[in-house]
């Protein structure tokens, strides 16, 4: 490839204490769908935000369709023709479709004609958009096309997308896959950064490993398996997910016709859920975002109590136990938004530790808190769990999203549950921590705990549940074994059809 | 007439009594549309009042005097701006700082000057408008700021509503950090709308000493800033319904002055408070009845804004 759209020359960047991006060389071809890989905290943040003219290089040159390009602002970067999809949605809730898509361009048309613009181009990019909607009032989904639309507007040579399927259901992956090749025909170079690897393998035509912020290697992921990447990333070969050691004991957890109204206006509300959960087993809930996950955590770590019998931990009915009471039983859970719901953002590690696990490690004395044996217990979350941060005197904000997710689950996992709850416990993790996020809670399980995994992720739930079961706008299917389930069966019951076969009974011979 | 009250004065009255609260409020709304909380409109409004009133009686010149009173209101402002825009202190206690501050200040700068007369404020001649019976008077025959304050009140709708950069304003007030990923420059935004802020209330001061009274005692906007700031809330951040709030306000003071003019046998203390009472009560009743459907606040107000997080 002669002609390169963009190319990178040794680009350096530090942060007091870190260096974030040392001397990294990128080229992109036109038309390119290049993959951005690397643990968090590799340095693709802070390189993609020094393309976007969010941060300036402090060395290194940046060349775009080979004249000099030094974007002091963002700005500068979308009149050159670089355009960025975010993480965090950068939307306005209170603001129309139309007036979020006049925020990103430089020189809007007039909004009823930018409205008729904006029809026109999401309808022909298969990614249909009403101009006049609230952002407020869309889904996910549809919140990424207005953010793609406002990108594609502006013709942009390039098109950055970070982690853009995180919060997507599998239909509007694809879609997204679609419209993205799309561009790829006829001319648009993506960059593309996502931690799901099969996706990369399926999308990219090069990728580009980060690790501690340099560049380590070049791939072609179709070439590689999603293993070899993610050994690429790491600098490490990955261990595999051990299932072994796991006897299922008598039943622990049983949940009987459990009814709850929706926690807000337009939340599901839960539906007769019924379900038993067996010591040492691993229960996989999936389903898509917003069908009732929240609510169920919530029904079950006591955030919110349920009519008496129906939530029922061996004989002992704990339906009207707030959450410590339900610790003391020996029920944990940790929630998926890290920062503000399973975590306090101001606080230090040390008292996060502290909120849930006072009541079964001695951390309090006499009402007063035992800082020692406080610090002591953030100290070994972090050990055992390879949370990468300074010490447990850091507060929770300042950790990145995977490594507060493996100190969050680090922390229930280490106070020794009877029955833990998790949802989305590798969301934004990479592939190194996931994986030890997963074997810490086989781990449990096999230790005689019972754990139920709620996540969105199938592949994960295939990994490590025993039986697998889908919610559904606020109802649960009747678990079945994941060892005889196909993709397809799957399918069918996250589309909510109850009309499957019988539920199949929890063979002992399937968890061998 | 009817009871004694005069309906003609009592509307031409109203207008002139609630000029100095839709200017505070008007320039307050917009400080709030981006995502900013002042709770020093009282204190800019008396340094504005102190100031103008004091340009006013040195310069002979009511209009250099407005200009005096709106530059102190904004001056006020920046110094908000620099405190919680650059030092990032707390947006509440800062805002209640600076209107003690600026009851403080104006109660020192204003020693020289009371019981002085200011140079008076001349109607604007509208020519025949003002020989119309009724209208003439209630509408046609006041001073250029009343009528002022009326373009504001539609040039700040129409900024909001229709161009870019209240687009961009409204943005900043939704969510910064967003508004900051887009590289627009929060920070200067905010000053500005601050500036704009101070600027109207300290106009609104000016009004208060050089017209509505006219003359400079301490303490004299009373409480008006902070009605200000209850009506930008209770309209729901909509300029028009600041318009009606701040007139509902100047209607009932002005009817209340009549009512004590008059020679009515109700308490003079409830007659002042009437207009405060009414206000909140008429603000509360819509605020509700508009329920679920009622705007709610910007997104990012009050919240501090730093490039890093």
């Amino acid at each position: 490839m002669s002609h390169m759209l963009l190319r990178l020359d040794g680009l350096t960047k530090s942060y007091p204490g870190v260096l974030a991006n040392d001397a990294v060389s990128l080229q992109i071809a036109p038309g390119e769908i290049h993959a951005l890989l690397g643990e968090n905290g590799a340095g693709k943040s802070t390189l993609v935000k020094m393309i976007y003219g969010l941060v300036k290089p402090d060395s290194g040159t940046m060349m775009l369709n080979a004249a000099a390009y030094t974007p002091a602002e963002p700005r500068a970067a979308r009149s050159a023709g670089v355009a960025m999809v975010f993480q965090h949605f950068s939307l306005f809730e209170a603001l129309s479709v139309a007036e979020n898509v006049a925020l990103g361009m430089e020189s809007p048309p007039q909004l009823g004609q930018l409205a008729r613009r904006i029809r026109e181009i999401s309808t022909q990019y298969g990614l249909p958009l009403d101009p006049a909607r609230r952002v407020g009032d869309l889904s996910a989904g549809e919140r990424q096309r207005v953010e793609i639309v406002r990108c594609l507007l502006q013709d942009p040579k390039l098109l950055i997308m970070d982690e853009p399927t995180s919060v997507l259901t599998p239909q509007e992956v694809q879609i997204l896959f679609r419209t993205l090749n799309q561009l790829s025909h006829e001319g648009t170079a993506i960059l593309y950064i996502s931690h799901k690897l099969e996706e990369i393998r399926t999308l990219c035509d090069r990728a580009t490993v980060l690790r501690g912020g340099k560049v380590v290697g070049h791939a072609d992921p179709r070439a590689k398996t999603a293993k070899e990447l993610a050994e690429l990333m790491v600098g490490a070969e990955l261990k595999v997910t051990d299932r072994a050691g796991r006897v299922l004991g008598e039943p622990l957890l049983r949940v009987t016709d459990l009814d709850l109204p929706a926690i807000t206006q337009f939340g599901p509300s839960l539906k007769s859920v019924h379900l038993t959960l067996r010591k040492g087993e691993v229960l996989g809930i999936g389903g898509v975002a917003g069908n009732g996950q929240e609510e169920l955590l919530a029904a079950l770590s006591g955030e919110r109590l349920s009519p008496p019998g129906t939530v029922m931990l061996r004989d002992q009915d704990l339906s009207r136990l707030g959450p410590n009471p339900r610790r003391k039983h020996g029920i944990l859970a940790a929630p998926e938004e890290r920062l503000g719901h399973a975590a306090a953002p101001a606080m230090s590690l040390t008292y996060n530790a502290i909120l849930t696990g006072t009541v079964r490690k001695p951390l309090t004395r006499n009402g007063f808190v035992n800082f020692a044996a406080a610090r002591r217990f953030a100290q070994d979350i972090i050990a055992q769990f390879d949370v990468r941060t300074p010490g447990p005197d850091v507060a929770a904000r300042a950790l990145s999203g995977g490594n507060l997710q493996k100190y969050v689950i680090g922390r229930e996992v280490l106070q020794s549950p009877d029955v833990l709850v998790v949802n989305q416990p590798t969301w934004g993790v990479d592939a190194a921590a996931a994986t030890a996020i997963r074997q810490a809670l086989l781990d449990l399980a096999a230790e005689g705990a019972a754990v139920i995994v709620i996540s969105q992720d199938l592949d994960e739930l295939m990994e490590i549940s025993d039986n697998f079961a889908a919610l559904n706008e606020g109802r649960l299917s009747a678990p079945r074994s994941t060892a005889d389930l196909t993709m397809e069966q799957i399918g069918l019951m996250l589309g909510g059809a109850q009309d499957m076969d019988p539920p199949a009974p929890q063979t002992e011979a399937a968890l061998q | 007439m009817i009871g004694g009250i005069d309906l003609t004065t009592l509307a031409a009255m109203l207008m002139v009594a609630s000029t100095p609260v839709l200017l505070a409020a008007i320039g307050e709304l917009i400080a709030e549309r981006a995502g900013v909380l002042n709770l020093g409109v009282e204190g800019m409004m008396i340094c504005g009042a102190v100031g103008g009133f004091a340009i006013a009686v040195m310069t002979g010149s009511p209009v250099l005097g407005f200009i005096g009173g709106a530059v102190s209101g904004a001056a006020l402002a920046l110094l908000f701006a620099v405190l919680t825009q650059v030092f990032l202190s707390n947006q509440v206690a800062t805002g209640l700082a600076l209107t003690l501050f600026g009851l403080g200040l104006s109660a020192l700068l204003g020693k020289g000057f009371e019981g002085v007369r200011p140079p008076a404020t001349a109607k604007l001649d509208l020519g025949p408008l003002s020989d119309i019976p009724v209208l003439g008077p209630v509408l046609f025959s006041h001073d250029w700021v009343v009528y002022l304050s009326l373009v504001l009140v539609v040039l700040v709708w129409g900024f909001l509503k229709y161009t870019r950069a209240g687009l961009i304003l409204r943005a900043v007030g939704e969510s910064h950090d967003a508004a900051h990923a887009l590289g627009y420059r929060v920070i200067a935004v905010r000053f500005g709308a601050l500036t704009f802020g101070g600027a109207c209330a300290g106009l609104g001061g000016a009004y208060l000493s050089l017209v509505r009274v006219p003359q400079w005692t301490e303490g004299m906007t009373a409480g008006v800033g902070w009605i200000a700031l209850a009506i930008v809330v209770f309209a729901s951040w909509k300029p028009q319904r600041v318009l009606v709030g701040a007139y509902l306000f100047g209607g009932i003071t002005a009817l209340q002055l009549q009512l004590q003019a008059a020679g009515y046998a109700i308490p003079v203390h409830l007659l002042s408070m009437a207009p405060y009472i009414i206000t909140i009560l008429a603000l509360v009743v819509l605020s509700a009845v508009h329920g679920r459907n009622a705007q709610a606040g910007p997104a990012a107000l009050g919240k501090s804004f730093h490039a890093s997080s």
